[in-house]
């Protein structure tokens, strides 16, 4: 009966140590989450802001477009599984850009994440890749931070590119008019691929996609 | 402080015990994210901070943790740091908590911060027990910052790369000129393994001769140890 009662004892004793510590520790943790949740909020700003510049110019647009969004279900012809986003540029009054999220599911080291930026006249405005897991040192130049060509990024091709004339959107390899480098065609084709899925995507909804309510679901 | 504890905490953290290298504790990170020299000194740095945090914290606290619920307790502890440094680079170093992403939280799990809390906080003064975490932490950055360095010069000819995440603007060292086709191998886990295991070998080498050096001095020189040496 009383090393029952000694066990119960310490069982309490030990819970409550470690209770104290949990409510301690817990404080400290939601303290430095209040402290920090205003830069940390301008950070991912700030980091999808650049993104943002890297496929479409500052000067093309006036608006807050990180705000003027469109809300994506999953779409199967953007490789979208599970929904993504639409900003939507506008320069005054006249629609600008349209910037898609999309993802190419065919890269060699899976899923390719992007964001495509198409022009009012349904030309690609710039492409970048979000996130990826090509081969480092060989796929990885999709990503232009890791590209060796910093003069002219191999991503940096699709600029002004459209579905015409044919094969503006096919690697040269396959009768198209993109360069590849030799030994990581599988990366490449991928990116090329999701991108003319999604240009055509985003002309064929373009009309719907700017008149579409701010947040609203598409 | 006895002068003669200090320097000799300071002597197992950066070379007899060295995590890296000798008690081998924390691969998962020192082998995943020494592709670069700054992932894997910001890494360090940010390893360094927890050990130091938590060596202190375990040490101050030590007389209040019941023995028997003490594993959990220092986990908790470790783990509330850890979430705390992780908070402290997403909101005032971002660029460089998209690159280290998931290696900042699996601090929590590295064996080598809970062992030198276990080890040497839970029966060390505060003092000797921070001083523990940071030389520790510094055996395993000296590590880290050399892998990285091995894998990036052999694999991307570059030193630096990244470094723009921390200071704006500046440039990273192009060591072979634009040209320099790469050496993918030194890149990919299996380079990890191999530069790891040259420097191990090195240091093997260099306590080897150290060790017959003072043999040599004749200070004890049973002939069967210089052997074993």
């Amino acid at each position: 009966m009383s090393a029952e009662h000694t066990a119960a004892a310490t069982s309490l004793r030990s819970a409550g140590v470690m209770l104290a510590f949990a409510v301690v520790f817990t404080m400290m943790m939601a303290a430095t989450y209040r402290f920090a949740r205003p830069d940390i909020e301008a950070a991912r700003e700030a980091a999808k802001m650049k993104l943002v510049d890297a496929v479409l110019p500052p000067e093309r647009y006036d608006n807050p477009l990180l705000e003027d969004t469109v809300e994506l279900g999953p779409t199967p012809a953007l490789g979208l599984r599970e929904g993504g986003r639409v900003y939507r540029a506008r320069h005054g009054t006249d629609d600008a850009a349209l910037i898609v999220e999309a993802a190419a599911p065919d890269g060699y080291g899976g899923r390719i994440d992007l964001l495509v930026a198409v022009g009012a006249d349904g030309r690609v405005a710039g492409v970048r890749a979000t996130a990826h897991s090509e081969t480092p040192g060989l796929g990885d130049y999709i990503d232009p931070r890791k590209d060796r060509n910093k003069h002219s990024p191999w991503i940096e091709q699709f600029r002004g590119r459209g579905p015409e004339p044919a094969g503006e959107l096919r690697l040269k390899k396959d009768g198209g008019e993109l360069d590849y480098r030799v030994g990581a065609t599988i990366s490449a084709r991928a990116v090329t691929g999701a991108v003319a899925r999604a240009l055509a995507w985003t002309r064929a909804h373009a009309a719907e996609l700017y008149a579409a309510p701010a947040g609203s679901h598409f | 402080m006895d002068r003669q504890i200090t320097r000799e905490i300071l002597f197992n953290g950066l070379w007899k015990q060295n995590p890296g290298l000798v008690q081998l504790l924390g691969l998962c990170p020192i082998l995943a994210i020494s592709t670069n020299v700054i992932n894997a000194v910001s890494l360090g740095l940010a390893t360094i901070l927890v050990m130091i945090l938590a060596n202190l914290g375990v040490a101050a606290l030590r007389n209040f943790i019941p023995y028997e619920v003490r594993i959990p307790v220092f986990i908790l502890i470790i783990a509330s740091l850890v979430t705390v440094v992780d908070l402290a680079f997403n909101a005032w170093l971002h660029g460089l908590y998209l690159v280290l992403g998931i290696f900042i939280p699996l601090i929590v799990t590295n064996c080598i911060v809970l062992a030198r809390v276990e080890a040497f906080a839970a029966k060390n003064d505060v003092v000797h027990s921070t001083l523990d975490g940071l030389a520790q932490g510094a055996g395993l950055l000296a590590v880290l910052a050399v892998l990285g360095a091995m894998r990036e010069i052999l694999g991307s000819g570059t030193l630096f790369s990244g470094i723009d995440l921390l200071i704006d603007g500046a440039e990273p060292l192009s060591l072979f000129g634009a040209h320099y086709p790469g050496f993918l191998l030194a890149i990919l886990p299996p380079g990890a393994f191999f530069a790891l295991g040259l420097l191990i070998a090195l240091r093997n080498w260099l306590e080897g001769r150290a060790a017959a050096r003072r043999h040599a001095r004749g200070t004890l020189a049973p002939a069967a140890e210089a052997g074993a040496a």
